[in-house]
């Protein structure tokens, strides 16, 4: 059964071009070529949405008013030559490396504390709780008020899209700890420290790894909100931000620019949840994995 | 006869009298109740008796997990826990093997093993590393070093964790079930590797279970235990001679002892369910 699929896609590739014969080479699996068929089939149906305005006589909500694929794409070809583009990344993708680095050095103690110390806890935790739900994008003005320089605004702004989930991940963690692997390190004879430093914190770690797997998805989430702050050049010449980039273009009424902005998001969303995952990996060889 | 191997025998568990009682929100539920056990140095007594009857109370009041209300404990003579100090100190004289065992998961088998005296700062890290090898390759666990426990079954898990234990030159060892998960060829295959370990330490080991075949088999004593409250109903003991093997199983002498023990559980058991006591 399976050869016989591969036989058929061999003799497609034989016979069709070479989109066809890329499309079969070897090294897709049936998943790789799912996806590339999803990406493509979004693209078509963004293109004839886009451009036709209706279906059947009906308006096509959202699709029907945002620009077509090839006007994107020319605008990101155009975007791609321009070095504010790449400053734009740089820059953005620095302030999400220190706002989420902020936020993962703070968050880690701070949840480890609240787990272990029932004081803290009782003082901390109900101020957290507080502020968890205020969203990033209100915290715009005050952080302007509060921090020195922009960029220390938009860090801090960045910052708090990781916070919560990371304390979050990190309480949780520890509090499901198995007390039987403490009582075991207690009658092989280790020290409070011991405990802290071999049981308590490897245990977290994989919790520490999810929160920080969601949270650096987060901290792009909010990048928008935070580059708001930025006074940077726009998408052409000195850049400021990608998230500066979707609101400027927005403001200078550059369409296609936004949802360029908007994608190179996405892109650098998921390459550095990707390194993330990595690293979480590399620290947590233990955990097995399909 | 290996027993006399041992220089000086340690190990002796003195329960005298012990009481527990369980208070959430004032209930007061007699868990031990005037519970007294003596158990010699470098025996192995077998505990059995009906689900949630306090078997596991009375191993925690002995690892140092929790106190007593009445009653003491004494190791070698030495009160661990009793009228002056109401909960005995956690210490490497008496190790826990845990039911679900309780194995670090992020540190290798190895590392596990080594755990104790490096923390203690007994060994330094590299002796500490070389005793805990010889003793896995004693242990027939030779290849798993640098696997992690998570990708050993759990029969070798619970060896490992045996062998982590008697890293510790403990007294005692407390298994509290260790070998419910096991299907009955792994079990058997436990058993025999158990003993070859006693043979070889001499380590005077409490153990709990369910078994009544393995409580038989492997211990020198067997104590049913009273359903809640409980304290010891009866106490055989199995003058089947040490080193034994799975042939004893076949042997007259085992089936009547078997017989007997089962007869004296099944009537606690049938006391427990009629109380409808939780599994715990």
């Amino acid at each position: 059964m399976a050869s016989d699929v591969i036989v058929t896609h061999a003799s497609l590739g034989q016979r069709k071009g070479f989109l066809a014969k890329w499309f079969t080479r070897p090294e897709f699996n049936s998943s790789t070529r799912r996806g590339i068929i999803s990406f493509v089939v979004a693209l078509v149906l963004w293109e004839l949405g886009s451009k036709s305005g209706a279906w059947f006589g009906v308006d096509v909500p959202v699709i029907g008013a945002v620009p077509a694929p090839d006007t994107v794409i020319a605008a990101w070809i155009k975007l791609i030559g321009d070095p504010g583009y790449w400053q734009s990344w740089l820059q953005s993708v620095i302030r999400v490396a220190i706002g989420f680095s902020a936020a993962t050095i703070v968050a880690v103690p701070f949840g480890l504390a609240l787990s272990s110390n029932p004081n803290v806890r009782s003082f901390a935790f109900p101020v957290f709780e507080l502020l968890r739900p205020i969203p990033p994008l209100a915290w715009v003005p005050a952080s302007i008020i509060f921090w020195p320089t922009q960029e220390l605004s938009i860090d801090f702004v960045i910052f708090l899209g990781g916070f919560y989930t990371i304390v979050l991940n990190v309480l949780g963690g520890a509090d499901s700890i198995d007390p039987r692997l403490i009582q075991a390190a207690r009658s092989m004879g280790a020290s409070p420290w011991n405990i802290f430093r071999r049981i308590v914190l490897p245990a977290v770690l994989p919790s520490i790894g999810v929160g920080m797997e969601v949270g650096i998805g987060i901290t792009w989430e909010v990048v928008v909100a935070a580059e708001m702050i930025s006074g940077g050049g726009g998408a052409s010449s000195s850049g400021g931000g990608l998230g500066f980039l979707i609101w400027n273009s927005y403001i200078g009424g550059a369409y296609p620019n936004i949802i360029v902005g908007m994608i190179s998001i996405g892109i650098a969303g998921y390459l550095s949840s990707a390194l993330v995952r990595l690293c979480v990996h590399r620290l947590t060889p233990w955990l097995k994995r399909s | 006869m290996m027993l006399a191997a041992s220089p000086t025998r340690r190990g002796a568990l003195e329960i005298a009298d012990a009481v527990k009682i369980y208070d959430p929100q004032g209930a007061r539920i007699p868990a031990l109740d005037h519970c007294s056990l003596s158990i010699p140095a470098g025996e192995i007594c077998m505990i059995v008796g009906p689900s949630g009857c306090g078997k596991t109370t009375l191993l925690n009041a002995i690892a140092g997990f929790h106190g007593l209300e009445g009653g003491a404990i004494y190791l070698d003579g030495e009160m661990l826990c009793g009228p002056e100090r109401a909960v005995a100190p956690i210490d490497c004289s008496r190790v826990v093997v845990f039911q679900n065992g309780a194995l670090f998961p992020w540190k290798t088998n190895l590392e596990n093993v080594a755990f104790g005296p490096i923390v203690q700062k007994r060994l330094s890290r590299a002796e500490a590393h070389d005793k805990a090898r010889r003793l896995m390759v004693d242990a027939g666990l030779g290849g798993y070093e640098n696997k992690y426990p998570g990708e050993l079954s759990s029969g070798l898990q619970r060896r490992v964790e045996i062998v982590r234990a008697l890293m510790n030159d403990p007294a005692v060892l407390l298994l509290d079930e260790p070998y419910r998960a096991l299907d009955a060829l792994s079990k058997s295959v436990m058993h025999e590797a158990l003993l070859q370990t006693y043979y070889r330490t001499g380590v005077t080991i409490f153990f709990i279970t369910h078994d009544l075949e393995e409580a038989v088999f492997l211990g020198h004593q067997v104590v049913v235990m009273t359903s809640r409250p409980c304290r010891p109903k009866k106490i055989f003991e199995i003058d089947i001679p040490h080193p034994r093997d799975y042939g004893v199983l076949t042997s007259r002498r085992f089936r009547e002892l078997a017989a007997a023990v089962s007869a004296c559980v099944n009537e606690e058991a049938v006391k427990a369910l009629a109380l409808g006591e939780k599994e715990g």
